[in-house]
């Protein structure tokens, strides 16, 4: 049977007949293609990257950038809820979308010049090249101005030096977005963004091994030794941290989205379970306790709904603002989390197994929680937006 | 190469019927409505039928209320060049009276190929398809799991009880999909978009009086839910006796 989706409150009239029409397309092909083969994947610690093809077919990379590149043009609402349904499959599926669309083909199409837009854009598009984006370093995680990978100029261009940590599709990717200082180390506004093909001497990538949370993604630990690439590797419009961070408001964007899935596709369990499952010769959804866990979970569930939409239509007018996406981001990551744990606790002992959704959706909602700005950074950012105060240092 | 598909708007498979106050129509507040089954693969038959003759035009044409034009989307979205909505608001259960309106839109298309779905899965009536071949005079093939293309004629397959027939006939013809003929392709994001700025007339029609009246439409009964008798050889005896003096089925 296809997912059904959970709508308390008619959200479903609050979307126009594309965007539903786009959301019933990724809803059946993750019903058809995810859902069958994820726990596998998952066990076994690997990405489905066999589905890269028919992703990039239907139109899912970078689906919210115009269609001049090869993209499908989509409103910023049909792009969520493209990743509401990726992320009703796995956090790993969403992400591997997340990372091709809003890290790298949306810097490139932000910052990149009409030829580079033109030489990267269709190829990301239609899936020829995978990309992945590469911030983080060791030392530097929530504080990513502070980061040591640097990038000199040279007669013909530049040389690049350092290491990236927990960079998803790292060790897939044929092209990796790369942020580096280009001046002093204490001068986050020399952060720039590099366009590096990983067969680039000097590249490497190398699989994260030992997770337990996103275990059917790639995560990889780059090493950029002396790694030479031409003048035209420079993003010549990115400037400053605030470049990638503008990248992740995108992501974050996206991931408000998924969140809501991933809390569906658990709510969506826990109700069947509690309506079959006999104890005490009754239903488990016959005892109050079970029908709390079920009414707070669907109480969430369509709050967190109502904040994506209005969230979509004002950066579909232009005027979202990154707090706004902050909001959205800690409360649908943490509310999914929640879902997803009350899901797995109401499941009993089934609810630790493979077989049923809930604990791998939990297990990857640890990673969403941290990564994009982990739950903490976003409430900082909060923080400052409300007393004007800065709490981060 | 021209062909037409008739598609109709049906409710979801997965939607819970309920029956309206008057008795013989569906309640259809809260239905989820989707292009009907059969008709996706008539349409995706056509696709491929273009696609492989590197030219010509896919018409899907749907009788139906208003809402029926984000049906004709659907399959705009697939990949059809253009649509053509009949709109008649009354919801017409007699075939007949679909089979002559679609026949006014269709007779003078000059269409080498019109295509049906075997069946609407509302109604089952398996009967507008070769209604309109009859009422043009066209050779009609119902059912069909395989069509093969030649110069001014076809060949087609159908799946009898036990068997498989296999049947010649001349263009322009009449053919009704059955399931197995292709696996219809999801209409991509693209084909989304592209939709919205295909040409979808939409042409007001007055429907004929029929021959056919609903009386009235009731729901299966309600199953009632299993009950496990026991486990195991010793629990044979008490089957026995629950489908002897229950269900009376021995
Ligand atoms: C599966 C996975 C995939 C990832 N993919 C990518 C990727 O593709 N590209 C990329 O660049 N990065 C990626 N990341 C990295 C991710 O963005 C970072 O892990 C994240 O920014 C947090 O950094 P950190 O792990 O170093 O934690 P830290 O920054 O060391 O934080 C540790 C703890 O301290 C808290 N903390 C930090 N600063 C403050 C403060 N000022 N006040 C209060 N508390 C604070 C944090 O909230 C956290 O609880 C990924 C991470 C994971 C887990």
């Amino acid at each position: 049977m296809p997912f059904q989706g959970v709508d308390f409150y008619d959200t479903e009239s609050l979307f126009a007949e594309d965007e539903r029409a786009v959301r019933d397309t990724v809803r059946r092909w993750v019903d058809e293609a995810v859902i069958p083969i994820i726990g596998d994947h998952y066990v076994q610690g690997t990405f489905p990257l066999h589905l890269a093809p028919k992703m990039a077919e239907l139109g899912l990379f970078g689906a919210n950038l115009p269609e001049e590149y090869g993209c499908a043009g989509l409103n910023n609402v049909a792009y969520g809820l493209i990743m509401q349904e990726l992320e009703r499959g796995d956090s790993g599926v969403r992400s591997f979308a997340s990372v091709q669309g809003a890290l790298v083909m949306y810097p490139i199409y932000a910052f990149g010049s009409e030829e580079q837009k033109q030489r990267w854009l269709p190829r990301l598009a239609g899936g020829e090249a995978i990309g992945c984006f590469g911030l983080t370093e060791p030392d530097f995680g929530s504080n990513p101005g502070g980061m040591i990978t640097t990038a000199r100029e040279t007669a013909d261009g530049w040389v690049l030096n350092g290491a990236k940590m927990w960079i998803t599709n790292g060790s897939t990717a044929q092209v990796a977005i790369i942020w580096a200082k280009t001046g002093a180390l204490d001068d986050p506004q020399s952060i720039r963004g590099f366009i590096v093909p990983t067969d680039t001497k000097g590249f490497s990538a190398k699989d994260q091994k030992g997770k337990l949370s996103l275990r059917a993604s790639d995560t990889s630990e780059l090493v950029l030794q002396d790694v030479k690439v031409g003048r035209d590797a420079l993003l010549p419009k990115s400037g400053g941290v605030k470049s990638p961070l503008m990248c992740l408001t995108q992501a974050r964007y996206g991931i408000a989205w998924g969140a809501v899935g991933a809390a569906m596709a658990c709510f969506a369990e826990a109700v069947s379970y509690a309506k079959t499952r006999v104890i005490f010769d009754r239903p488990i959804g016959g005892f109050q306790i079970q029908q709390a866990r079920l009414a707070d979970m669907l109480t969430e569930i369509t709050k967190a709904q109502l904040l994506c939409v209005q969230l979509g239509r004002l950066k579909d007018r232009g005027s979202a603002t990154p707090e706004q996406v902050s909001l959205a981001k800690r409360n649908n990551v943490d509310m999914a989390t929640e879902v997803a744990r009350e899901t797995r606790r109401l499941l009993g002992a089934n609810g630790i197994l493979a077989e049923y959704q809930a604990m791998r959706h939990l297990a990857n909602l640890e990673s969403v929680y941290t990564y994009e700005g982990t739950h903490d950074i976003h409430t900082l950012v909060l923080g400052q937006a409300i007393t004007g105060l800065d709490a981060f240092r | 190469m021209k062909i037409a598909v008739c598609i109709k708007r049906v409710p979801d498979t997965e939607t819970r019927i309920k029956i309206a106050a008057d008795g013989r129509s569906i309640d259809e507040s809260g239905v989820k409505f989707v292009l009907n089954p059969y008709d996706e693969y008539a349409v995706e038959e056509a696709l491929r039928r273009k696609e492989a003759a590197g030219s010509g035009e896919v018409v899907v044409i749907a009788l139906g209320p208003d809402a029926a034009q984000e049906t004709i989307r659907t399959a705009l979205a697939m990949g059809a060049d253009r649509g053509v909505l009949l709109q008649a608001d009354a919801r017409v259960l007699d075939p007949s009276v679909i089979a002559r309106a679609l026949v006014a839109e269709l007779r003078d298309g000059g269409y080498d190929l019109v295509l049906f779905g075997k069946l609407a899965i509302d109604d089952y009536h398996h009967a507008v398809g070769p209604m309109v071949a009859e009422l043009l005079r066209l050779p009609c093939v119902s059912a069909a799991a395989r069509l093969e293309l030649g110069d001014g004629k076809a060949t087609a397959e159908r799946e009898v009880e036990g068997g498989v027939e296999v049947v010649e006939f001349p263009l322009p013809a009449v053919l009704t999909a059955d399931k197995g003929l292709n696996e219809p392709r999801y209409p991509a994001l693209k084909g989304i978009m592209a939709a919205k700025k295909k040409p979808l007339e939409v042409k007001p029609v007055t429907l004929e009086a029929g021959g056919l009246e609903v009386l009235e439409l009731a729901l299966p009964p309600e199953r009632k839910p299993g009950r496990i008798l026991g486990e195991g050889p010793g629990a044979v005896p008490a089957l026995i006796r629950a489908l002897r003096t229950e269900a009376k089925v021995l």
